[in-house]
């Protein structure tokens, strides 16, 4: 345990090296993108549904009600962004996990530090569009703050399954449809936007079984300070079941792509 | 010779498969601290899954296999913080500097980041590559990221440094250069593995060689025991022109046969393996031919490697 915290931390570096050179790229995805859905739908969409009354998402702004699910949604696009091309590119196009491994570093360490790296891009992110949010009034209770920890939450559950699928692929043409499949269909029926109740019955159930649905409803309720412990308990198993599963199928993964 | 000598590799009866593929199907070497040691033959003969056992990234399908006295399968890490690898691809991040990539390296084996940063700058300066540092690899030519994946396998200080091919695709000159640096780090009590094509690499670095076929060991010696063992002293080549075909090369061969221990019949010259080339070139004007060209050479290593592994291409 502490040889893999030591050696996952070795890994960490190399990330925070390569996140140094590309920081600015990844402030278009990680902030402009979510600054325009909170505006455009949030502000302008919400102006015109808030005037017809909010009944039906519980008497909240439009903007309060889909802040926190916005949040949450872009936790899983940071996450999947990074567990896709770029363990795509250490594997295969510039190498560099073989590399990696032929020193005392092991696969699963590898696994570990690129998990690492992910958790602190999806927090960094996070934290600075909670700030947005908050300025927004998009937060109606201050536990809106604890949408952080959950969003953290929601992009380790995604990364490993992600990262364990990338490691399958032969070129990265199977990433468009985990961005088809995947996390359009997530982003817009998670309820994020409306409440997947009002969705068909079956739609709704792949609703559930998504892990962005738990953490959206989640951030939601904490937000709106509308939180059910034994719910929120759900939620957070469920995404922890989710995380633990996908980081074992990623050291899997790993490990037979570097170790033949 | 020295009774104390350790092996820092020793391997027994060593097998790969690959599901129903026999990569590596049973071979014994030991390589000695200090020496340079050689893995030649053509591409499939074994060498590079021997390397990756040997790297303790690739588990054994059988036998026995020692590195540095630790057991690859339980002790992994711990022999990987003694090794250094320059793999046959350079695998260098090529969105980070040239410095960026030694320190970054060094951080993988534990070093503290003031040791990488100092680790760094000597091993710029030993690759000769110090007024790249703050290149971004892109950037560099393909002798300048071999220097660098050779700087970077040095980090750690390796007891046993690994080479994958390491001057395949440069130019002379570069090669020369990574061949200098080679030569000092073995001066410098590095023991140094190395796979190569090349057969004048392998005479310029290597103390003792293996050429590898089919996944077995043909022949194991030092480049002149292999030239004595399994060539001969010196080889006369003899050119009769464009217009004698290789029919007549064999009526030729016929006819000189009993002047070496060994003759090989090419389209378009014959080789003559003896001890004394002068030797036969004179009896072979006295029988009465006149071959258009006539060379006599000292044996070398390719001779060897051709007569153990054959001319047919291996793809």
């Amino acid at each position: 345990m502490t040889v893999a915290l030591e050696n996952g931390r070795r890994m960490f570096d190399y990330w925070l090296t390569v996140y140094k050179r590309t920081w600015k790229g990844t402030m278009i995805s990680s902030f402009l993108l979510p600054m325009l859905y909170l505006a455009a739908m949030g502000i302008g969409l919400g102006s015109f549904v808030d005037s017809n009354g909010t009944g039906a998402l519980g008497g909240v702004s439009y903007l309060q009600f889909i802040a926190p699910g916005l949040l949450a949604s872009t936790a899983l696009q940071i996450a999947v962004g990074e567990s896709t091309y770029p363990v795509m590119s250490g594997l295969k196009w510039q190498k560099f996990f073989h590399s990696m491994i032929a020193t005392p570093l092991r696969p699963a360490d590898v696994v570990y530090g690129q998990l690492a790296f992910i958790a602190f891009r999806v927090l960094s992110s996070c934290a600075v569009f909670l700030v947005i949010i908050a300025l927004f009034g998009g937060l109606k209770s201050p536990l809106g703050i604890l949408g952080l920890p959950v969003a953290l939450l929601v992009g380790m559950a995604v990364a490993g399954p992600i990262a364990a699928y990338a490691t399958t692929l032969e070129n990265d043409s199977g990433f468009a449809m985990v961005f088809r499949f995947g996390v359009v269909p997530a982003f817009l029926f998670s309820g994020a936007f409306f409440p997947v109740s009002q969705l068909p019955n079956w739609i709704e159930w792949l609703a559930y079984v998504s892990p962005l649905w738990h953490g959206v409803d989640l951030c939601r309720n904490l937000s709106l300070g509308t939180v059910n412990p034994w719910l929120a308990l759900v939620n957070v198993v469920y995404l922890l079941a989710w995380f633990i599963a996908g980081t074992w199928l990623a050291v899997r993964g790993f490990t037979r792509k570097l170790i033949r | 010779m020295s009774e104390q000598r350790e092996s820092l590799v020793h391997v027994r009866e060593l097998r790969k498969s690959y599901g129903d593929f026999e990569a590596v199907r049973g071979i014994d070497l030991d390589v000695w601290r200090g020496e340079a040691f050689g893995f030649l033959g053509p591409n499939g003969a074994g060498k590079s899954s021997t390397m990756r056992m040997i790297g303790a990234v690739s588990p054994t399908s059988g036998g026995t296999l020692r590195i540095l006295g630790l057991d690859p399968a339980t002790d992994g890490p711990a022999i990987r913080a003694r090794l250094g690898v320059c793999p046959q691809d350079d695998t260098l991040d090529t969105e980070l500097t040239v410095r960026e990539n030694l320190t970054i390296y060094g951080r993988y084996f534990g070093l503290s980041r003031a040791e990488c940063r100092e680790r760094a700058d000597e091993l710029l300066e030993f690759v000769a590559l110090t007024e790249k540092a703050k290149v971004k690899v892109d950037e560099l030519s393909g002798g300048m990221k071999r220097r660098l994946t050779i700087a970077r396998s040095l980090v750690s200080k390796p007891d046993l440094l690994l080479l994958d091919e390491p001057t395949t695709g440069l130019d002379p000159q570069a090669r020369h250069l990574l061949w200098d640096k080679l030569f000092r780090l073995k001066q410098a009590g590095v023991t140094l593995i190395i796979t190569t094509h090349y057969m004048d690499e392998a005479e310029q670095l290597c103390d003792r060689l293996v050429v590898m076929d089919g996944g077995l060991i043909a022949a194991e010696g030092s480049p002149s025991d292999l030239i004595r063992d399994y060539s001969t002293r010196e080889v006369t080549e003899l050119r009769f022109g464009p217009d004698v075909m290789l029919a007549d090369h064999d009526a030729l061969a016929g006819k000189v046969e009993d002047l070496a221990q060994r003759i090989e019949v090419l389209p378009d010259r014959l080789l003559l393996y003896t001890d004394d080339g002068e030797r036969a070139v004179a009896a072979v004007h006295e029988r009465g031919l006149q071959p258009a060209a006539v060379l006599v050479r000292r044996s070398t290593l390719e001779d060897v490697f051709l007569r153990l592994t054959g001319r047919t291409l291996v793809d």
